[in-house]
């Protein structure tokens, strides 16, 4: 096999992401609708709550809808990524996963193409929502709407592999719900997204740790400062590392056969 | 060269499904796979497809070991599952288009290609269709189509016809012999309708898991002393006594 032939085919499932998005651009933009109520009403609500004091990287006092825009980046990368990974495996009405795995390159380079054009897809509507949330006074650096691109492929892929890891290894978490409870959920609250550590800190040193030792939150933190063009190590270097893990953990577990794409296999 | 088979066993858990399956199939023939719902067919062409993991046993695809040189043994094979595999929202050549770059094909190439082939199959004026348009014995087309966009010497379909009326099921199986005459492919057609099969094809039955017979459907049924292939298949599977 010639890069060439790497080059096409993940050319052709790029495309086939965009196209499949074209034809269901309704439904994302009515998924744009979660993190934006965030925004509007949740923060507002809020904000008379929790007053954050000036935390890095930001210089001033900012306001609540501020600190949790990054994490709504990171809401929405994380809910796309798992239902993309989970409909990878559960996909059983159209088959696509089994065209998918016809092709005769190796099956780590087309799981890891499929996840980055799923990835760039949530991405883009990442974008949008920053878009929108200058409505809302939310104005990073212009240029951190680049800075923050690749901490948004990180953990998009990150998200992604873990998904399919878990659609692959967990057979009890079979529908969108159950890892929406099991999974997103507490991710999402057991994270910096709606609240900065030290708060949690106050609150209970065992939630504290378990932030810590949560993924998403060092993804969260990773988009947030390089959103405000500030560049930390920690956050990056942990993501990377735990998306190379899962990444490879996932494409090296696959295993189509678990995923009962056989209806009644006899 | 087509597809062989060596001492193939499979099992879920504990529940053997292939028992030391063995066959070659004849180049250039067209090969029923013939075998009651539950005899081990989609477990054999998961395994062919890979997407089951071979246990034991050896399967080799135009002499190409699907074990030990997988890309090259999926490069010989064309295809066509049993549900539905095509995107129903895009068009018949945006499908054709995304298999073709599955296989690492330019999109010049495979334009070209896919341009060809839908000539062949009579689809070329639906070619800007959503495949949610076309009736069910269309998209079965489609599927052959893609299947031989990357030029295999073999093709694998699982239960094509199920689910298409009489008529349709015909048409496509004439379709399907045409093909193999005309490119000289190796096909291997797994059903469970014996009225799909012809005296003169290639037979090979597998019941619970085990191949019962391969060879000339018309020499199987002479030597199990039956008349035709539907006494023979009911004979050696002991199935449609009812």
């Amino acid at each position: 096999m010639k890069a060439a032939h790497y080059w096409h085919c993940f050319v052709g499932i790029q495309s086939r992401e965009w196209l499949r998005f074209w034809q269901q651009r309704t439904r994302f933009f009515s998924a744009l609708v979660r993190p934006l109520l965030w925004l509007a009403v949740f923060a507002a609500g809020f904000r008379a709550v929790l007053g954050v004091s000036i935390i890095p990287p930001y210089q001033t006092y900012i306001t609540y809808e501020t600190y949790i825009a990054p994490g709504l980046c990171g809401m929405i990368v994380l809910f796309n990524s798992m239902q993309g990974a989970l409909s990878m495996v559960y996909d059983r009405e159209l088959g696509s996963m089994r065209v998918l795995l016809m092709s005769p390159l190796p099956r780590p380079f087309l799981l890891i193409t499929k996840l980055l054009s799923m990835g760039l897809v949530s991405i883009g509507q990442v974008y949008i929502f920053l878009l929108v949330a200058r409505l809302f006074d939310i104005e990073p650096p212009t240029l951190g709407y680049l800075a923050v691109l690749p901490a948004l492929m990180l953990t998009s892929l990150m998200l992604g592999a873990l998904g399919l890891l878990i659609a692959t290894w967990v057979k009890q978490l079979e529908n969108f719900a159950g890892v929406m409870n099991f999974v997103i959920f507490p991710m999402f609250f057991l994270s910096s997204a709606l609240y900065p550590l030290w708060k949690m800190q106050e609150a209970s040193p065992w939630l504290y740790w378990l932030c810590q030792i949560n993924p998403f939150t060092h993804a969260v933190e990773a988009i947030r400062f390089a959103l405000y063009l500030q560049w930390n190590p920690a956050a990056f270097g942990i993501t990377l590392a735990v998306t190379l893990v899962l990444a490879s953990l996932a494409t090296a577990g696959f295993r189509p056969q678990r995923t009962k794409i056989l209806p009644g296999v006899a | 060269m087509s597809i062989e088979a060596r001492d193939i066993h499979f099992r879920y858990g504990r529940t053997p499904v292939l028992k030391d399956v063995s066959f070659s199939l004849v180049r250039g023939r067209f090969h029923a796979l013939l075998g009651p719902n539950g005899a081990g067919k989609s477990t054999l062409f998961g395994l062919m497809t890979r997407l089951l993991a071979l246990q034991s046993g050896e399967l080799m695809m135009a002499g190409q070991s699907l074990r030990k040189q997988p890309a090259a043994a999926m490069r010989e094979m064309g295809v066509v599952f049993q549900q539905n595999a095509l995107d129903l929202d895009l068009t018949v050549q945006q499908n054709l288009l995304y298999h073709a770059a599955l296989h690492g094909l330019s999109r010049r190439e495979a334009r070209a290609r896919s341009d060809r082939e839908l000539a062949r199959f009579n689809l070329s004026e639906r070619a800007d269709d959503p495949v949610r348009k076309l009736n069910g014995g269309h998209r079965r087309r489609v599927e052959i189509a893609r299947a031989l966009l990357h030029q295999p010497s073999l093709l694998l379909l699982d239960e094509p016809t199920v689910g298409l009326d009489v008529a349709s099921r015909q048409t496509l199986n004439e379709h399907v012999r045409h093909l193999c005459a005309e490119d000289g492919l190796t096909v291997l057609w797994a059903t469970h309708l014996i009225e799909e099969v012809q005296p003169d094809d290639r037979v090979l039955i597998l019941h619970r898991g085990s191949l019962r017979a391969n060879g000339e459907g018309r020499d199987l049924s002479e030597a199990a002393d039956r008349d035709g292939i539907a006494e023979t298949f009911h004979a050696l599977t002991g199935a449609g006594q009812s």
